[in-house]
């Protein structure tokens, strides 16, 4: 095996794209179980984001206009949810499942005439010195804007929720709703505004696969991307730092094990190929253990239908 | 004086039941005026629609000469309505401060917030620190986050439902001192509550509803406790009758009891003794969550203890479960009825079945006897008057009232050795509360051991003939019941929880 032929500047810089797609992803869905709805749909949102945004790219030239409409995809399919699950009450997680079946489907249909094709290429951030300095050049300033936005947007939901009024009412909505129902709040209709924004990001973060990460479209690409995304959300006890922690270990041991498999490693296939999903549930199970009943704790209405009464 | 709150012919109508009638009255600034009623007389449903949760078909409302229709709570707010709920609206995993500034139309930032809920804090003798997680508070303490919070926007109407039902004695003392200080003020109150004595202590108006009718308004200083339950009611109410009998031997036997807590919200019981002879019935009170649940289980055996913790007629049953202590006629009846002591959306057929199987042979050879179920289902639902259109309705389609009555008769009529039974009379009018009360006292009398558990101090003294108090899992050392005073009981609850009397203006 030779290890000399990772390079441990362009390893962080390619973990860190791999690792967008969930942390978007991951960040949506724990908005939207803070406001106490479960949407295992989020796999179906990325492939649904990741085929609109691809498709949008090819035909405009412009990743950009395909980023929008790969959000503006996510949130759709996500406001499809919304209605079944906040209007007819329906499940959420037979409708989750659904959903996440119904994207893999519409978009694999959506996708037929774009199977092979490049996405056009997306501009990185380049500063002169800045980008040039060894090491940190390529980890830090040689990105492309949707990575920074999506470490913008951690920052930005951590600091909404904890600080900003908005963010204190959705989490009064997660956490009783029937309490906010009581003193006025509408449940409904900021339910449904967080499954959009949390369908908006899955579609962001689907098109950070097609357009970045691999570039191209393939049919069922996001391979379990989603569900790894949901399981994050869960032991990073619905806190976006440790969403981040978790997406970025989880993005970090995948491009590790590749870079090992590349480099001959005597270990099975199969176990490095799994080795991300193990360890990153691993690690993140033994965090949210440690911590005190309180931080863990999930929101108290979580998935729980709501219909007011009287 | 002119009417701050003018109610004229308020009517609400749901599908199936008229919940409010041609509702009016009226309240003065300043004035404490009592909402009076049963369950289910229509008073919640009333209070929602002043504060804006509901809408009435018709009538009209009139606040200080102007129409007042709130559309959500948010209008009524801002108009000056502040309400407290009878089921606390906190949202446990978050602060103090935090759950006070949902309820403000324009909270400050929290740093501001935070001084100001200290400072109302102490000028009305209801401390409360504002970082703390209301998840980890007692009940006493969550109200007055309701208060305060209610308090902060300078309320002119001050709606307060059943606030009582979770506080000690001191407590409510406390949150009285409080409420007149508040009336004192200039601010209204209207306080529902079905507690005579509390109503004619605090308030000095009271409107009388009877199935979302007015029928009748009184200043209740000038009426007796049995006058105003004749008003709510419509007719004459029978005290539960005992004939005072010496106890017999000691039936169950429990010594030095302790039970973790089974979850992480539960409550640890710690070093429980206590006896309870045939013919006699140990009332154990208490602010709920101390314990009660822990110890019905630990009774009833769905928590098995080690060693001889529990004794029927000096033989140890600690370790036996549910079905082996029916056998031996020990019986209960839990409080949570949907769900604990019911399965919501099985027959009435089926739950009697679910506890009489063992005691009343309702199943040969493995296989259930379904037509000795149903007359065992039909003889519980005709000796409780029990209100349905049949036995094979879902026990979830019952009232909380009439399916009380069902549980607390499936298990009365099994004739128990002895009968644990846990808020007995929860939600249950006054009639058939004291028809309830009239059936465990019989029990009693026939030579069985009872042990009830309940929040309402009144019932406990009215059929006790001991008196114990759960604090934080442990037992006080059981009394008589008969002339112990209300300040004793609530020193044997364990008091006030660090509460002082609001020093307004002496501060």
């Amino acid at each position: 095996m030779d290890l000399s032929s990772i390079n441990a500047a362009s390893l962080i810089a390619s973990l860190m794209v791999a690792s967008t797609p969930i942390l978007l992803a991951a960040l949506g869905e724990m908005v939207v179980e803070k406001a106490g709805v479960l949407n295992l749909g989020v796999e179906g949102m990325m492939i649904a984001g990741a085929v609109c945004g691809f498709v949008i790219a090819v035909e405009t030239g412009s990743p950009l206009a395909g980023f929008a409409f790969a959000a503006f995809g996510g949130a759709v399919l996500s406001l499809l949810f919304g209605v079944l699950t906040q209007y007819l009450l329906s499940n959420q997680v037979a409708t989750g499942l659904g959903l996440t079946l119904f994207g893999l489907g519409l978009s694999a249909l959506l996708g037929q005439g774009y199977v092979g094709q490049k996405a056009p290429p997306i501009a990185r951030l380049d500063i002169p010195v800045l980008s040039d300095l060894p090491f940190v050049g390529p980890v830090l300033f040689s990105h492309d804007v949707m990575l920074y936005l999506s470490l913008a947007m951690v920052a930005g939901v951590a600091w909404w929720l904890k600080n900003a009024r908005g963010g204190l009412i959705l989490r009064s909505v997660g956490e009783n709703h029937d309490a906010a129902h009581a003193l006025g709040y509408k449940v409904v209709r900021i339910r449904l505004m967080a499954i959009m924004f949390g369908g908006a990001c899955a579609g962001l973060g689907g098109a950070y696969l097609s357009l970045v990460r691999v570039p191209t479209w393939v049919e069922g690409m996001t391979a379990g991307a989603g569900w790894i995304a949901l399981a994050i959300v869960v032991f990073a006890s619905w806190k976006a730092g440790r969403v981040l922690l978790g997406a970025y270990l989880f993005g970090g041991i995948t491009v590790l094990q590749l870079n090992l498999q590349a480099a001959g490693a005597k270990l099975p296939v199969v176990v490095l190929d799994s080795s991300p999903f193990v360890i990153t549930i691993v690690v993140l199970v033994v965090m949210s253990s440690a911590r005190n009943r309180a931080a863990l704790a999930a929101p108290a209405s979580l998935g729980r239908p709501f219909h007011a009464s009287g | 004086m002119t009417a701050l709150l003018k109610i004229e012919g308020l009517t609400k109508a749901y599908p199936g039941v008229v919940a409010n009638d041609d509702v009016s009255f009226e309240i003065a600034p300043g004035q404490v005026h009592a909402l009076l009623g049963e369950n289910g007389a229509g008073k919640s449903t009333l209070v929602k629609m002043i504060y804006g949760l509901v809408k009435p078909n018709s009538g009209t409302m009139t606040l200080r000469g102007q129409p007042f229709e709130p559309p959500e709570p948010r209008a009524a707010r801002a108009d000056g309505v502040a309400m407290v709920f009878q089921h606390f609206s906190l949202f446990d995993a978050l602060s103090v401060a935090e759950n006070i500034a949902l309820g403000m139309e324009n909270p400050p930032p929290m740093a501001e917030l935070a001084q100001r809920i200290s400072d109302v804090s102490t000028e009305y003798g209801l401390p409360l620190s504002p970082d703390m997680t209301v998840g980890d508070l007692s009940a006493g303490e969550r109200q007055r986050v309701e208060i305060i919070r209610c308090l902060l926007q300078n309320p002119k109407l001050l709606i307060m439902d059943e606030p009582t039902s979770v506080l000690t004695p001191q407590e409510v003392q406390i949150l009285f001192a409080t409420l007149r200080q508040l009336s004192a003020e200039g601010t209204a109150i209207l306080y529902i509550s079905h507690k005579l004595e509390e109503i004619r202590s605090l308030c000095d108006q009271a409107t009388v509803l009877r199935l979302g009718k007015v029928v009748g308004r009184c200043d209740p200083r000038q009426k007796s406790a049995a006058e105003l339950a004749e008003m709510m009611v419509g007719s004459e109410l029978r005290p539960p009758s005992r004939t005072p009998a010496e106890p017999g031997a000691p039936k169950l036997q429990v010594t030095n009891l302790s039970l973790p807590a089974p979850s992480a919200f539960g409550t640890a019981l710690r070093d429980i003794s206590f006896t309870v002879h045939a013919g006699e019935v140990l009332g154990i009170g208490g602010v709920a969550g101390n314990g009660q649940d822990e110890l019905l289980s630990a009774l009833s055996g769905e928590a098995a203890t080690s060693g001889a913790t529990v004794r029927l007629n000096g033989q140890p049953i600690s370790t036996l479960g549910p079905n082996a202590r029916r056998a031996l006629a020990v019986l209960a009846a839990p409080e949570e009825r949907l769900g604990h002591a019911a399965a919501p959306n099985m027959s009435l057929i089926e739950n009697a079945l679910l506890t009489g199987a063992t005691r009343q042979n309702l199943t040969r050879n493995g296989f259930i006897d379904w037509a000795a179920t149903r007359r065992f289902a039909e003889q519980i639902i005709t000796r409780f008057d029990v209100r349905t259109p049949g036995p094979g309705n879902a026990a979830r389609a019952l009232s909380g009232g009439n399916l009380q009555k069902f549980v607390i008769g499936r298990e009365v009529l099994q004739t128990p050795e002895v009968l644990v039974v846990n808020q007995p009379t929860w939600g249950v009018d006054a009639s058939a509360a004291a028809a309830i009360r009239q059936s465990l006292l019989d029990l009693a009398h026939n030579g069985a051991a009872l042990v009830v558990i309940s929040q309402d101090l009144d019932e406990l003294m009215e059929i006790s003939d001991r008196f114990a108090a759960l604090n934080e899992g442990r037992l006080s050392a059981p009394r008589p019941a008969q002339g112990l005073s209300i300040e004793e009981i609530g020193l044997m609850m364990g008091g006030a929880h660090g509460m002082e009397v609001a020093h307004h203006g002496t501060a």
